[in-house]
C-alpha cells in the first residue's frame, strides 16, 4: 500500500523569510502529503535529527540568506553519514544560477526559486518519491 | 432624494453602458488589487460626498496631514534617496561609505549580516556561511572603529537596519562619536529598533516580546535626553508586507505597533510630546499603484488623529507621520529580470505620489542575488528620473480630490481601523497588550500566512497576472543572463580572526565587570543603555552582550505553525 508522502519543511540558517516555505507547506498538505514544519533558524544537525525522527520521504530546505552552499553541503554530509539514500533533498529560496550545478552535484534533487508554481513542486515530489520507492525493497 | 450625479449615473448605465456591455463584456468578472480588494468600474462625486476638505484632508503641513507633513513638500526639498548598503567586512563597507560621501551623499544606510542582526558573534556555529554575506559583519567596537574610520559623525546621518541587537549598535555609534569628540546631541541617524514587527513578520529575535519592548523603551528614555536628533525607532510595515500581508494589514499592524510603543513609553512615565517626534515609520510600496498611494495618505490621517485624540499629544510634531519607503522586494521576478526595472519605477512613483520622506528603490537583480553596482545605479537613476524629469514632484499631493483616490483612501482607512479596534479588543482596551497577545496567539502570523497563500492561489489560477511568470513567459534558456555579486568566503575567516584577536587583547576583567553590571541592571529592571554602552567601550562583543540579556529574560523561540 502506498503510504502518504511525508515531507519535512525546514528553515535552515539565520534568515527569517518564511513566506515561501509556509505557502509550499500548505500547498503540499492540500495535495494530500503529510507535512512537518520545523520553524526557523535550524542547524543542519537539527534538520537531520527531525527528518530521522519523523521518518520522512522528503526534506525541503528554504534558505534566502545566501548561506545555501555551506548549509546544503553540511546537510548532505549528514544525510550520507546516516545512510539517508532514500530521502529526497529539495531546496527553495534565492539561489543564483551559477550555484545550481554545485548544489545538484552535491545531491540536491530539485531547486525551486521565486515564481515556481506550487503545482510544479507537488508533481515533482510525487514523481521522484515514486522512483525512490520503486528502488527500495518492499 | 437622489443627487444629480446619481440620476446622471443611472441614465449613463442604462443608455450608454448596458448596450456597450452587451456588445463586448468587460475583461474579467472581478477587478482586484494585489491585496484582493475589489475595485469598482467607476467612481463619481457620490463616492466622496461626505468628504470634508478641512477635516479629512487639510492643507499640506496641516492636521490631519493627509496631503503631506510639510508645507512645501518636494517643491522645498526632494525626498532623500537613501540606498541601503553593506557587505563583507567593515573594511569593504567603510570604503563604500567613503565613496558615497565623496559623491555628495550625506546619509549612510547600513545593512548588517545575519549573525549581527540576530545578536550572534561571527564564530557562533549558526553563523557559519553567513558572515558578511547579507551585510557587514560587526562583532565588537573594533569593527565600528574600522567602519567609521575617517568619517566624522557630526557631518553625516547614519541609518542602521538593526533590531534585536539595536541597543548594542546604537551604543557603538555613540562610543565612536564620544571618541571623535562629537557631542551626543549632534549625532543624527536612525536605528530600526522595531521588535514587534520582528515577532510578527521578519523573525529576527533574541529575547521574548515583552522584555524586547522594555529594551526599546530603555532606548527611548536614554535617547530623548542623550541624542535628541536621532530617530530612535523606525516602525516598519515593510517586512509585514514582504511576508505576504495585504496593504490594509501592513498599514493596520504597523500603526498598531506604533501605538503599542507609545503606550509602552507612557507606562514608563515618558512624556508623549517628548517621545512621538522621535518616532518614524517605514512602509512597502507594492504593485497596485493607487492602493499604495491611498495607504500612505490614510496612514498619515490615522496616525495624526490617534496621537492627538487618543493619546492627547499637544505638539504638532507628535502628530506627523514621517516615513521611509522601499519598493516591494517580493514583487521582483527571477524570470526576465530586466522587467523589474519597470516594476520598481511604478512602485517608486506611488511612494512619491504618496508623500514619502525617503526612498530606497530595489535593484532589478535582487530575486537572483545581492545587487551588483550597476543594478544599484539603475535603481538610483530611477528615482532621479522621477524627481527631475517627470514633473510629479512639482506640485503637492497631485491626486487629492480624485474620486477614486479619495474613496480608496477612506476605504483603506476604514478597514485598517477595523483591524486596530480588533487588536484593541484583544488587549481589553490596551493596544500594547493586544499586540502582545496577537503575537502570542499567532494572530498576526496566521492572518499574513493566509493572505500569502490566497495570493499564491490567485497567481496559480491566473486571477493575478505576473508578467513573465504566469503570462508572457519565455523558455529559461532564452532568458536574460545577469551578472550576480559574490561574497568572498575569506571575509568570514578574517572576521573570526579579528574577533579572537580582540578577545586576546582586551582587558578581560573590564569585560567581565561591565557584563556583570549589565546583568544586575537588567535583573533590577533599570535602564540598560548606560550599562550596554559601558560594556561596548570595554570591547564586549555583540554576542556576549545579547547573551547576558538572554540569561536574564530567556531566549525566544516561535511556535512553528503553518
Amino acid at each position: 500500500m502506498n503510504r502518504p508522502i511525508r515531507v519535512l519543511m525546514a528553515k535552515a540558517g539565520l534568515d527569517g523569510h518564511d513566506r515561501g516555505v509556509k505557502v509550499v507547506a500548505r500547498a503540499l498538505r492540500d495535495a494530500g502529503m503529510e507535512v512537518i514544519y520545523t520553524g526557523l533558524h535550524n542547524t543542519p544537525e537539527q534538520v537531520i535529527k527531525a527528518a530521522l525522527q519523523e521518518d520522512v520521504d522528503v526534506i525541503g530546505l528554504s534558505i534566502l540568506s545566501g548561506a545555501h552552499l555551506t548549509i546544503f553541503k553540511k546537510t548532505r554530509e549528514l544525510m550520507k553519514q546516516y545512510g539517508m539514500d532514500d530521502v529526497l533533498l529539495l531546496g527553495g529560496g534565492i539561489i543564483p544560477d551559477e550555484d545550481k550545478p554545485i548544489l545538484e552535484e552535491l545531491g540536491v534533487k530539485g531547486l525551486f526559486g521565486p515564481g515556481t508554481s506550487t503545482q510544479e513542486i507537488v508533481e515533482f515530489i510525487r514523481r521522484e518519491v515514486q522512483k525512490l520507492r520503486e528502488l527500495q525493497p518492499a | 432624494m437622489k443627487t444629480h450625479v446619481q440620476t446622471e449615473r443611472e441614465r449613463w448605465e442604462k443608455k450608454t453602458l448596458e448596450p456597450a456591455l452587451k456588445k463586448s463584456p468587460e475583461r474579467r468578472e472581478r477587478f482586484i488589487t494585489v491585496s484582493n480588494e475589489e475595485i469598482a468600474r467607476l467612481y463619481t462625486p457620490d463616492d466622496i460626498k461626505d468628504l470634508d476638505y478641512e477635516r479629512d484632508l487639510g492643507c499640506p503641513g496641516d492636521y490631519p496631514y493627509t496631503r503631506g507633513v510639510y508645507p512645501t513638500m518636494y517643491r522645498g526639498r526632494l525626498w532623500t534617496m537613501r540606498q541601503f548598503a553593506g557587505f563583507g567586512g567593515p573594511e569593504e563597507t567603510n570604503q563604500r561609505f567613503k565613496y558615497l560621501l565623496k559623491e555628495g551623499q550625506t546619509g549612510l544606510s547600513t545593512a548588517f549580516d545575519m549573525p549581527t542582526l540576530m545578536g550572534l558573534d561571527s564564530d557562533h556555529p549558526l553563523a557559519d556561511g553567513e558572515v558578511g554575506v547579507e551585510g557587514v559583519a560587526v562583532d565588537t567596537l573594533r569593527d565600528f572603529e574600522i567602519l567609521f574610520d575617517g568619517i566624522p559623525l557630526d557631518q553625516v546621518s547614519t541609518s542602521f537596519t538593526i533590531n534585536p541587537s539595536a541597543p548594542v549598535i546604537y551604543a557603538m555609534y555613540i562610543a565612536i562619536g564620544d571618541r571623535q569628540g562629537v557631542p551626543r546631541e549632534k549625532l543624527r541617524g536612525t536605528i530600526q529598533n522595531d521588535m514587534l514587527k520582528e515577532f510578527i513578520a521578519q523573525k529576527e529575535w533574541v529575547v521574548p516580546p515583552r522584555p524586547s519592548v522594555d529594551l526599546i523603551v530603555d532606548i527611548f528614555e536614554f535617547g530623548i535626553r542623550e541624542t535628541p536628533k536621532f530617530n530612535l525607532i523606525s516602525i516598519s510595515g515593510y517586512h509585514i508586507r514582504e511576508a505576504g500581508s495585504t496593504a490594509v494589514q501592513e498599514l493596520a499592524f504597523t500603526l498598531a505597533d506604533g501605538m503599542a510603543y507609545v503606550e509602552a513609553a507612557l507606562q514608563r512615565g515618558l512624556d508623549i510630546d517628548e517621545v512621538a517626534p522621535q518616532l518614524s515609520f517605514f512602509f512597502n510600496s507594492h504593485n497596485s499603484f493607487f492602493e499604495e498611494i491611498a495607504k500612505f495618505r490614510a496612514a498619515r490621517r490615522i496616525w495624526a488623529r490617534a496621537l492627538r485624540e487618543r493619546y492627547g499629544a499637544q505638539n504638532p510634531e507628535s502628530w506627523k507621520l514621517r516615513f521611509h519607503t522601499q519598493t516591494a522586494g517580493c514583487s521582483l521576478t527571477e524570470q526576465q529580470p530586466l522587467n523589474n526595472i519597470v516594476r520598481v519605477a511604478l512602485q517608486a512613483l506611488a511612494a512619491v505620489l504618496g508623500g514619502t520622506q525617503s526612498l530606497h528603490t530595489n535593484s532589478y537583480d535582487e530575486a537572483l542575488a545581492l545587487p551588483t553596482e550597476e543594478a544599484v545605479r539603475i535603481a538610483l537613476r530611477t528615482q532621479q528620473i522621477i524627481a527631475y524629469e517627470s514633473g510629479v514632484a512639482d506640485t503637492i499631493d497631485p491626486l487629492a480630490g480624485s474620486y477614486f483616490v479619495e474613496a480608496l483612501t477612506n476605504e483603506v482607512e476604514r478597514k485598517a481601523l477595523e483591524y486596530i479596534h480588533k487588536i484593541e479588543r484583544l488587549g481589553n482596551g490596551s493596544i500594547l497588550e493586544g499586540v502582545f497577545r496577537g503575537i502570542e496567539q499567532g494572530f498576526f502570523q496566521r492572518e499574513i500566512a493566509q493572505a500569502a497563500y490566497e495570493y499564491q492561489k490567485q497567481v496559480e489560477s491566473g486571477e493575478q497576472i505576473i508578467v513573465g511568470v504566469n503570462k508572457y513567459t519565455i523558455p529559461k534558456e532564452q532568458d536574460q543572463k545577469v551578472p550576480t555579486l559574490k561574497i568572498d568566503p575569506e571575509v568570514q575567516r578574517r572576521q573570526i580572526e579579528r574577533l579572537q584577536q580582540v578577545r586576546r587583547e582586551r582587558d578581560a576583567r573590564a569585560v567581565e565587570r561591565t557584563l556583570a553590571r549589565l546583568e544586575e541592571a537588567a535583573r533590577q529592571r533599570q535602564n540598560t543603555m548606560p550599562y550596554i554602552l559601558e560594556a561596548v567601550k570595554a570591547y564586549a562583543s555583540v554576542g556576549e552582550i545579547m547573551e547576558v540579556l538572554k540569561r536574564v529574560h530567556g531566549a525566544y523561540r516561535e511556535p512553528a505553525m503553518v
